[in-house]
Protein backbone atom coordinates (compact mmCIF):
# COMPACT_ATOMS: atom_id res chain seq x y z
CA UNK A 1 0.00 0.00 0.00
CA UNK A 2 1.59 3.33 -1.51
CA UNK A 3 1.27 5.55 2.41
CA UNK A 4 -0.44 8.86 1.83
CA UNK A 5 1.91 12.08 2.50
CA UNK A 6 0.24 15.25 4.03
CA UNK A 7 0.48 18.11 2.08
CA UNK A 8 3.01 19.82 3.57
CA UNK A 9 5.57 17.38 2.13
CA UNK A 10 4.90 18.85 -1.62
CA UNK A 11 5.89 22.71 -2.95
CA UNK A 12 4.70 25.50 -4.46
CA UNK A 13 1.19 25.18 -6.51
CA UNK A 14 1.14 21.24 -5.49
CA UNK A 15 0.91 21.93 -1.92
CA UNK A 16 -1.88 24.15 -2.11
CA UNK A 17 -4.12 21.72 -4.23
CA UNK A 18 -3.14 19.27 -2.17
CA UNK A 19 -3.89 20.92 0.92
CA UNK A 20 -7.26 22.11 -0.05
CA UNK A 21 -7.99 17.93 -1.03
CA UNK A 22 -7.06 17.30 2.41
CA UNK A 23 -9.14 19.90 3.99
CA UNK A 24 -12.38 18.72 1.96
CA UNK A 25 -11.79 15.49 2.30
CA UNK A 26 -9.22 14.65 4.63
CA UNK A 27 -7.18 12.51 1.93
CA UNK A 28 -4.07 13.04 1.75
CA UNK A 29 -2.13 12.38 -1.67
CA UNK A 30 0.34 9.37 -1.86
CA UNK A 31 3.36 10.09 -4.26
CA UNK A 32 2.18 8.30 -7.24
CA UNK A 33 -1.16 10.36 -7.07
CA UNK A 34 1.25 13.72 -6.68
CA UNK A 35 3.15 12.72 -10.19
CA UNK A 36 -0.55 12.34 -11.71
CA UNK A 37 -2.23 15.61 -10.26
CA UNK A 38 -1.55 18.10 -13.64
CA UNK A 39 -2.82 15.18 -16.01
CA UNK A 40 -5.82 15.20 -13.44
CA UNK A 41 -6.59 18.55 -13.03
CA UNK A 42 -6.01 19.26 -17.03
CA UNK A 43 -9.43 19.17 -17.73
CA UNK A 44 -10.46 21.96 -14.95
CA UNK A 45 -7.11 24.09 -16.66
CA UNK A 46 -8.65 23.65 -20.14
CA UNK A 47 -12.06 24.71 -18.98
CA UNK A 48 -11.40 27.64 -16.79
CA UNK A 49 -8.65 28.89 -19.46
CA UNK A 50 -5.16 28.50 -16.82
CA UNK A 51 -2.18 28.23 -17.87
CA UNK A 52 -1.44 25.61 -15.33
CA UNK A 53 -1.32 24.37 -12.12
CA UNK A 54 0.58 27.57 -10.55
CA UNK A 55 -2.17 29.88 -12.25
CA UNK A 56 -5.12 27.53 -10.91
CA UNK A 57 -3.14 27.34 -7.34
CA UNK A 58 -2.76 31.36 -7.68
CA UNK A 59 -6.79 31.87 -8.24
CA UNK A 60 -7.75 29.77 -5.69
CA UNK A 61 -5.60 31.60 -3.24
CA UNK A 62 -6.71 35.01 -4.49
CA UNK A 63 -10.62 34.57 -3.67
CA UNK A 64 -12.54 31.87 -2.56
CA UNK A 65 -14.41 29.82 -5.25
CA UNK A 66 -16.42 27.03 -3.92
CA UNK A 67 -17.26 26.41 -7.30
CA UNK A 68 -13.35 26.06 -8.88
CA UNK A 69 -12.37 24.42 -5.02
CA UNK A 70 -15.43 21.23 -5.78
CA UNK A 71 -14.04 20.73 -9.39
CA UNK A 72 -10.05 20.75 -8.45
CA UNK A 73 -11.17 18.21 -5.81
CA UNK A 74 -13.71 16.11 -8.22
CA UNK A 75 -10.96 15.90 -10.30
CA UNK A 76 -8.06 14.75 -7.66
CA UNK A 77 -9.96 11.84 -5.86
CA UNK A 78 -9.42 8.59 -7.63
CA UNK A 79 -12.67 7.65 -8.77
CA UNK A 80 -11.56 4.17 -10.42
CA UNK A 81 -13.78 1.16 -9.83
CA UNK A 82 -15.46 -1.71 -11.57
CA UNK A 83 -18.27 -4.11 -11.35
CA UNK A 84 -17.26 -7.03 -9.06
CA UNK A 85 -14.09 -6.11 -8.28
CA UNK A 86 -12.25 -8.61 -6.94
CA UNK A 87 -14.87 -11.00 -7.71
CA UNK A 88 -13.89 -13.51 -4.80
CA UNK A 89 -15.40 -11.08 -2.05
CA UNK A 90 -18.99 -11.07 -3.42
CA UNK A 91 -18.87 -14.71 -3.69
CA UNK A 92 -18.35 -14.59 -0.07
CA UNK A 93 -20.69 -11.91 0.56
CA UNK A 94 -23.26 -13.72 -1.71
CA UNK A 95 -22.61 -17.71 -0.19
CA UNK A 96 -21.43 -16.86 3.29
CA UNK A 97 -22.20 -13.66 4.43
CA UNK A 98 -25.36 -12.66 3.37
CA UNK A 99 -26.97 -16.29 4.17
CA UNK A 100 -25.52 -15.58 7.74
CA UNK A 101 -27.31 -12.76 8.49
CA UNK A 102 -30.33 -13.50 6.89
CA UNK A 103 -30.63 -16.47 9.25
CA UNK A 104 -29.65 -14.25 12.09
CA UNK A 105 -32.13 -11.47 11.40
CA UNK A 106 -35.88 -12.07 12.99
CA UNK A 107 -37.15 -8.63 11.28
CA UNK A 108 -36.34 -9.25 7.54
CA UNK A 109 -34.86 -6.33 6.94
CA UNK A 110 -31.07 -5.91 5.49
CA UNK A 111 -29.40 -2.88 5.49
CA UNK A 112 -25.90 -2.35 3.24
CA UNK A 113 -24.02 0.32 3.40
CA UNK A 114 -21.11 1.46 0.27
CA UNK A 115 -19.09 3.73 2.14
CA UNK A 116 -16.46 5.54 -0.40
CA UNK A 117 -18.76 4.02 -3.10
CA UNK A 118 -17.21 6.52 -6.00
CA UNK A 119 -19.24 5.93 -9.01
CA UNK A 120 -21.56 2.91 -7.66
CA UNK A 121 -20.17 0.04 -9.09
CA UNK A 122 -19.92 -1.54 -6.29
CA UNK A 123 -23.20 -0.81 -5.01
CA UNK A 124 -24.87 -1.48 -8.56
CA UNK A 125 -22.58 -5.16 -8.00
CA UNK A 126 -24.17 -5.83 -5.12
CA UNK A 127 -28.11 -4.81 -6.29
CA UNK A 128 -27.61 -7.34 -8.91
CA UNK A 129 -26.50 -10.15 -6.85
CA UNK A 130 -29.49 -9.52 -4.55
CA UNK A 131 -31.95 -9.25 -7.20
CA UNK A 132 -30.93 -12.43 -9.19
CA UNK A 133 -31.48 -14.13 -6.53
CA UNK A 134 -34.36 -12.72 -5.70
CA UNK A 135 -37.23 -15.64 -4.65
CA UNK A 136 -34.56 -16.12 -1.45
CA UNK A 137 -35.50 -12.60 -0.18
CA UNK A 138 -38.78 -12.64 -1.11
CA UNK A 139 -40.58 -10.64 1.62
CA UNK A 140 -37.24 -8.43 3.08
CA UNK A 141 -36.89 -5.41 3.38
CA UNK A 142 -33.07 -4.28 1.06
CA UNK A 143 -31.85 -1.31 1.91
CA UNK A 144 -28.32 -0.03 0.28
CA UNK A 145 -27.14 3.05 1.40
CA UNK A 146 -23.63 4.30 -0.76
CA UNK A 147 -22.10 7.15 -0.01
CA UNK A 148 -18.86 8.99 -1.66
CA UNK A 149 -17.42 12.13 -0.95
CA UNK A 150 -17.03 13.34 -5.17
CA UNK A 151 -20.08 15.29 -5.78
CA UNK A 152 -19.42 13.83 -9.47
CA UNK A 153 -18.89 10.58 -8.67
CA UNK A 154 -22.18 10.25 -6.83
CA UNK A 155 -24.27 12.57 -9.75
CA UNK A 156 -22.79 9.48 -12.19
CA UNK A 157 -23.73 6.65 -9.65
CA UNK A 158 -27.13 8.00 -9.37
CA UNK A 159 -27.70 8.40 -13.20
CA UNK A 160 -26.33 4.61 -13.44
CA UNK A 161 -24.92 5.58 -16.91
CA UNK A 162 -21.93 3.59 -17.55
CA UNK A 163 -18.93 3.15 -20.42
CA UNK A 164 -18.85 -0.03 -22.43
CA UNK A 165 -15.53 0.17 -20.95
CA UNK A 166 -16.76 0.19 -17.46
CA UNK A 167 -19.33 -2.62 -18.52
CA UNK A 168 -16.86 -5.00 -19.84
CA UNK A 169 -14.62 -4.90 -16.97
CA UNK A 170 -16.21 -7.52 -14.04
CA UNK A 171 -19.77 -7.17 -15.46
CA UNK A 172 -20.77 -10.44 -16.96
CA UNK A 173 -22.56 -10.61 -20.24
CA UNK A 174 -25.64 -12.49 -18.17
CA UNK A 175 -25.85 -9.41 -16.11
CA UNK A 176 -25.81 -7.03 -18.65
CA UNK A 177 -28.21 -8.02 -20.51
CA UNK A 178 -30.72 -8.53 -17.95
CA UNK A 179 -30.14 -5.34 -15.87
CA UNK A 180 -28.46 -2.48 -18.25
CA UNK A 181 -29.87 -0.81 -21.26
CA UNK A 182 -28.21 1.02 -24.29
CA UNK A 183 -27.89 4.64 -23.71
CA UNK A 184 -26.19 6.10 -26.84
CA UNK A 185 -22.63 4.58 -26.90
CA UNK A 186 -23.36 3.80 -23.11
CA UNK A 187 -25.19 1.77 -21.28
CA UNK A 188 -28.13 2.60 -18.19
CA UNK A 189 -28.40 0.52 -15.27
CA UNK A 190 -31.91 -0.07 -15.44
CA UNK A 191 -34.81 1.65 -13.00
CA UNK A 192 -35.26 -1.62 -10.84
CA UNK A 193 -31.90 -1.44 -9.66
CA UNK A 194 -31.41 2.47 -9.67
CA UNK A 195 -34.40 2.29 -7.30
CA UNK A 196 -32.82 -0.25 -5.02
CA UNK A 197 -29.90 2.30 -4.03
CA UNK A 198 -29.70 5.45 -2.27
CA UNK A 199 -26.74 7.30 -3.21
CA UNK A 200 -25.88 10.15 -1.20
CA UNK A 201 -22.71 12.82 -1.24
CA UNK A 202 -21.07 12.40 2.22
CA UNK A 203 -18.15 13.21 3.61
CA UNK A 204 -16.83 10.45 6.00
CA UNK A 205 -15.24 12.59 8.50
CA UNK A 206 -18.24 14.60 9.04
CA UNK A 207 -21.34 11.89 8.05
CA UNK A 208 -24.71 12.81 8.14
CA UNK A 209 -25.94 10.08 5.99
CA UNK A 210 -25.53 7.11 7.87
CA UNK A 211 -28.75 6.14 10.40
CA UNK A 212 -28.82 3.33 13.02
CA UNK A 213 -26.59 -0.21 12.24
CA UNK A 214 -25.91 -1.85 9.29
CA UNK A 215 -25.69 -5.29 8.91
CA UNK A 216 -22.79 -5.27 5.96
CA UNK A 217 -20.56 -2.31 5.52
CA UNK A 218 -18.31 -2.10 2.42
CA UNK A 219 -15.52 0.32 3.03
CA UNK A 220 -13.44 -1.11 0.34
CA UNK A 221 -9.97 0.69 -1.07
CA UNK A 222 -10.77 4.34 1.25
CA UNK A 223 -8.89 3.92 3.96
CA UNK A 224 -5.41 3.31 2.11
CA UNK A 225 -6.13 7.37 1.11
CA UNK A 226 -5.89 8.54 4.50
CA UNK A 227 -3.45 9.55 7.60
CA UNK A 228 -3.23 6.99 10.26
CA UNK A 229 -5.43 9.39 12.70
CA UNK A 230 -7.61 9.26 9.89
CA UNK A 231 -7.86 5.91 9.31
CA UNK A 232 -9.22 5.47 13.41
CA UNK A 233 -11.78 7.79 13.07
CA UNK A 234 -13.18 6.39 10.15
CA UNK A 235 -13.29 2.97 11.71
CA UNK A 236 -14.87 4.20 14.73
CA UNK A 237 -17.58 6.25 12.41
CA UNK A 238 -18.22 2.64 10.93
CA UNK A 239 -18.20 1.12 14.59
CA UNK A 240 -21.08 3.66 15.80
CA UNK A 241 -23.19 2.55 12.63
CA UNK A 242 -22.35 -1.57 13.33
CA UNK A 243 -24.52 -4.27 15.34
CA UNK A 244 -22.66 -7.08 17.39
CA UNK A 245 -22.85 -9.39 14.20
CA UNK A 246 -22.09 -6.46 11.28
CA UNK A 247 -19.67 -7.15 8.80
CA UNK A 248 -16.98 -4.80 7.82
CA UNK A 249 -15.17 -5.57 4.41
CA UNK A 250 -12.05 -3.65 3.64
CA UNK A 251 -9.95 -3.51 0.38
CA UNK A 252 -7.15 -5.72 -0.49
CA UNK A 253 -4.40 -4.99 1.48
CA UNK A 254 -6.22 -2.84 4.01
CA UNK A 255 -6.62 -4.00 7.69
CA UNK A 256 -7.24 -2.53 10.70
CA UNK A 257 -4.11 -3.28 12.23
CA UNK A 258 -3.23 -0.29 14.40
CA UNK A 259 -6.05 1.43 13.51
CA UNK A 260 -7.30 1.24 16.85
CA UNK A 261 -9.73 -0.79 19.15
CA UNK A 262 -13.05 -0.61 16.83
CA UNK A 263 -12.74 -4.02 14.77
CA UNK A 264 -11.41 -7.61 14.83
CA UNK A 265 -10.81 -9.98 13.03
CA UNK A 266 -14.15 -11.87 12.13
CA UNK A 267 -13.88 -15.24 13.12
CA UNK A 268 -15.70 -17.01 10.64
CA UNK A 269 -15.51 -14.67 7.01
CA UNK A 270 -12.17 -14.54 5.82
CA UNK A 271 -10.78 -11.18 5.49
CA UNK A 272 -13.69 -9.40 6.89
CA UNK A 273 -13.89 -7.78 10.49
CA UNK A 274 -16.53 -7.44 13.19
CA UNK A 275 -16.80 -5.07 16.01
CA UNK A 276 -14.75 -5.46 18.91
CA UNK A 277 -16.85 -4.50 21.64
CA UNK A 278 -19.05 -7.35 20.33
CA UNK A 279 -16.88 -10.79 20.92
CA UNK A 280 -17.21 -11.95 24.12
CA UNK A 281 -14.26 -10.51 26.41
CA UNK A 282 -11.17 -12.79 26.44
CA UNK A 283 -12.18 -14.27 23.20
CA UNK A 284 -10.32 -12.16 21.29
CA UNK A 285 -7.53 -9.75 22.14
CA UNK A 286 -6.47 -6.87 20.73
CA UNK A 287 -7.01 -5.90 16.84
CA UNK A 288 -5.14 -8.78 15.52
CA UNK A 289 -4.80 -9.85 11.18
CA UNK A 290 -7.87 -11.20 9.90
CA UNK A 291 -7.34 -14.84 8.73
CA UNK B 1 -1.51 -24.39 -17.91
CA UNK B 2 -4.04 -23.64 -19.26
CA UNK B 3 -4.94 -23.07 -23.20
CA UNK B 4 -6.33 -20.53 -24.84
CA UNK B 5 -7.26 -20.51 -28.91
CA UNK B 6 -7.18 -17.20 -30.27
CA UNK B 7 -9.30 -17.27 -33.27
CA UNK B 8 -8.75 -13.82 -35.43
CA UNK B 9 -8.01 -13.12 -39.07
CA UNK B 10 -5.69 -9.84 -37.98
CA UNK B 11 -2.26 -10.68 -37.26
CA UNK B 12 -2.07 -7.87 -34.66
CA UNK B 13 -5.20 -8.52 -32.79
CA UNK B 14 -3.45 -12.15 -32.63
CA UNK B 15 -0.46 -10.98 -31.24
CA UNK B 16 -2.05 -8.23 -28.91
CA UNK B 17 -4.13 -11.00 -27.48
CA UNK B 18 -1.23 -13.58 -26.88
CA UNK B 19 0.75 -10.74 -25.45
CA UNK B 20 -1.89 -10.00 -22.80
CA UNK B 21 -2.94 -14.23 -22.26
CA UNK B 22 0.81 -15.16 -22.15
CA UNK B 23 0.82 -12.33 -19.50
CA UNK B 24 -1.72 -14.19 -17.44
CA UNK B 25 0.03 -17.53 -17.69
CA UNK B 26 -2.17 -19.42 -20.32
CA UNK B 27 -0.62 -20.61 -23.26
CA UNK B 28 -1.56 -19.64 -26.89
CA UNK B 29 -2.57 -20.94 -30.02
CA UNK B 30 -3.89 -19.27 -32.71
CA UNK B 31 -6.25 -19.96 -35.78
CA UNK B 32 -7.18 -17.58 -38.77
CA UNK B 33 -10.33 -18.45 -39.20
CA UNK B 34 -13.08 -20.39 -38.04
CA UNK B 35 -12.77 -23.50 -39.82
CA UNK B 36 -9.04 -23.46 -38.54
CA UNK B 37 -10.11 -22.86 -34.94
CA UNK B 38 -13.21 -26.35 -35.42
CA UNK B 39 -10.07 -28.26 -36.70
CA UNK B 40 -7.44 -27.31 -33.86
CA UNK B 41 -10.27 -27.44 -31.49
CA UNK B 42 -11.10 -31.22 -32.64
CA UNK B 43 -7.32 -32.03 -32.21
CA UNK B 44 -7.23 -30.83 -29.01
CA UNK B 45 -9.41 -28.84 -26.50
CA UNK B 46 -8.48 -25.77 -25.72
CA UNK B 47 -10.03 -24.52 -22.19
CA UNK B 48 -10.91 -21.07 -23.89
CA UNK B 49 -11.75 -19.55 -27.37
CA UNK B 50 -11.32 -15.59 -27.69
CA UNK B 51 -13.45 -15.97 -30.97
CA UNK B 52 -14.00 -12.94 -33.60
CA UNK B 53 -17.19 -11.97 -35.31
CA UNK B 54 -16.59 -11.52 -38.29
CA UNK B 55 -13.79 -13.85 -40.17
CA UNK B 56 -13.66 -15.20 -43.77
CA UNK B 57 -14.21 -19.02 -44.83
CA UNK B 58 -15.80 -19.81 -41.72
CA UNK B 59 -17.36 -16.56 -39.39
CA UNK B 60 -17.50 -16.91 -35.68
CA UNK B 61 -20.99 -17.56 -35.50
CA UNK B 62 -20.47 -20.43 -37.82
CA UNK B 63 -17.82 -21.30 -35.77
CA UNK B 64 -20.07 -21.55 -32.42
CA UNK B 65 -22.98 -23.93 -34.40
CA UNK B 66 -20.34 -25.98 -36.12
CA UNK B 67 -19.18 -26.25 -32.61
CA UNK B 68 -22.13 -28.04 -31.06
CA UNK B 69 -22.09 -31.11 -33.17
CA UNK B 70 -18.31 -31.01 -33.20
CA UNK B 71 -16.17 -34.24 -31.57
CA UNK B 72 -14.50 -33.06 -28.19
CA UNK B 73 -13.94 -34.07 -25.29
CA UNK B 74 -15.01 -31.40 -23.27
CA UNK B 75 -16.36 -28.01 -24.66
CA UNK B 76 -14.26 -24.63 -24.37
CA UNK B 77 -15.92 -21.69 -22.51
CA UNK B 78 -16.31 -19.09 -25.71
CA UNK B 79 -15.22 -15.29 -25.01
CA UNK B 80 -16.93 -13.65 -28.42
CA UNK B 81 -14.56 -10.56 -29.83
CA UNK B 82 -16.65 -7.80 -31.56
CA UNK B 83 -16.48 -4.44 -32.71
CA UNK B 84 -19.80 -3.69 -32.45
CA UNK B 85 -21.73 -3.43 -29.16
CA UNK B 86 -25.56 -3.30 -29.81
CA UNK B 87 -27.78 -5.65 -27.38
CA UNK B 88 -29.14 -7.69 -30.38
CA UNK B 89 -25.79 -8.29 -31.57
CA UNK B 90 -24.93 -9.11 -28.02
CA UNK B 91 -27.93 -11.07 -27.40
CA UNK B 92 -27.40 -13.44 -30.75
CA UNK B 93 -23.94 -14.40 -29.23
CA UNK B 94 -25.16 -15.48 -26.05
CA UNK B 95 -28.02 -17.74 -27.71
CA UNK B 96 -25.67 -18.95 -29.88
CA UNK B 97 -23.78 -20.03 -27.40
CA UNK B 98 -21.10 -17.24 -26.10
CA UNK B 99 -20.21 -17.40 -22.87
CA UNK B 100 -19.05 -13.94 -22.59
CA UNK B 101 -18.63 -10.50 -24.28
CA UNK B 102 -15.93 -8.39 -25.04
CA UNK B 103 -15.56 -5.32 -27.23
CA UNK B 104 -12.55 -4.33 -29.42
CA UNK B 105 -10.40 -2.69 -28.56
CA UNK B 106 -9.76 -4.94 -25.57
CA UNK B 107 -7.18 -4.19 -22.99
CA UNK B 108 -5.11 -6.51 -20.49
CA UNK B 109 -7.74 -5.86 -17.48
CA UNK B 110 -10.73 -6.36 -19.09
CA UNK B 111 -9.46 -9.44 -20.68
CA UNK B 112 -8.42 -10.63 -17.05
CA UNK B 113 -11.92 -9.80 -16.14
CA UNK B 114 -13.73 -11.62 -18.67
CA UNK B 115 -11.25 -14.60 -17.69
CA UNK B 116 -12.45 -14.56 -14.53
CA UNK B 117 -16.10 -14.75 -15.00
CA UNK B 118 -15.89 -17.84 -17.38
CA UNK B 119 -13.60 -19.21 -14.84
CA UNK B 120 -10.35 -19.58 -16.54
CA UNK B 121 -8.30 -18.11 -14.60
Amino acid sequence: MKMAQPAAIFEGAARVLAALLEARTGQALSEGRAWRMETALRPVLRQHKLADMDELAGRLTRKADPRLEEEVVNALLNNESSFFRDLQIFDMIHRQILPAIQAERSNRTLRIWSAGCSTGQEAYSLAIRLRNDAARWSGWRIEIMATDISTAAIDQARAGIFSQMDVQRGLAVGDLIKWFEPHGEDWRASAELRRMIDFRHDNLFDAKAPSGEYDLILCRNVLLYFSPERRQAVLRLLGRHSHARSVLLLGAGETVIGQGDDFTAHPEFRGAYVRQAALPEGTIGRTRLAG
Amino acid sequence: MKNCLVVDDSKVIRKVARHILESLDLSVTEAVDGQDALTQCEASAPDVVLLDWNMPVMSGMEFLQALTTAKMTARPKIIFCTTENGISHIKAAVEAGADEYVMKPFDRETLESKLVIVGVI
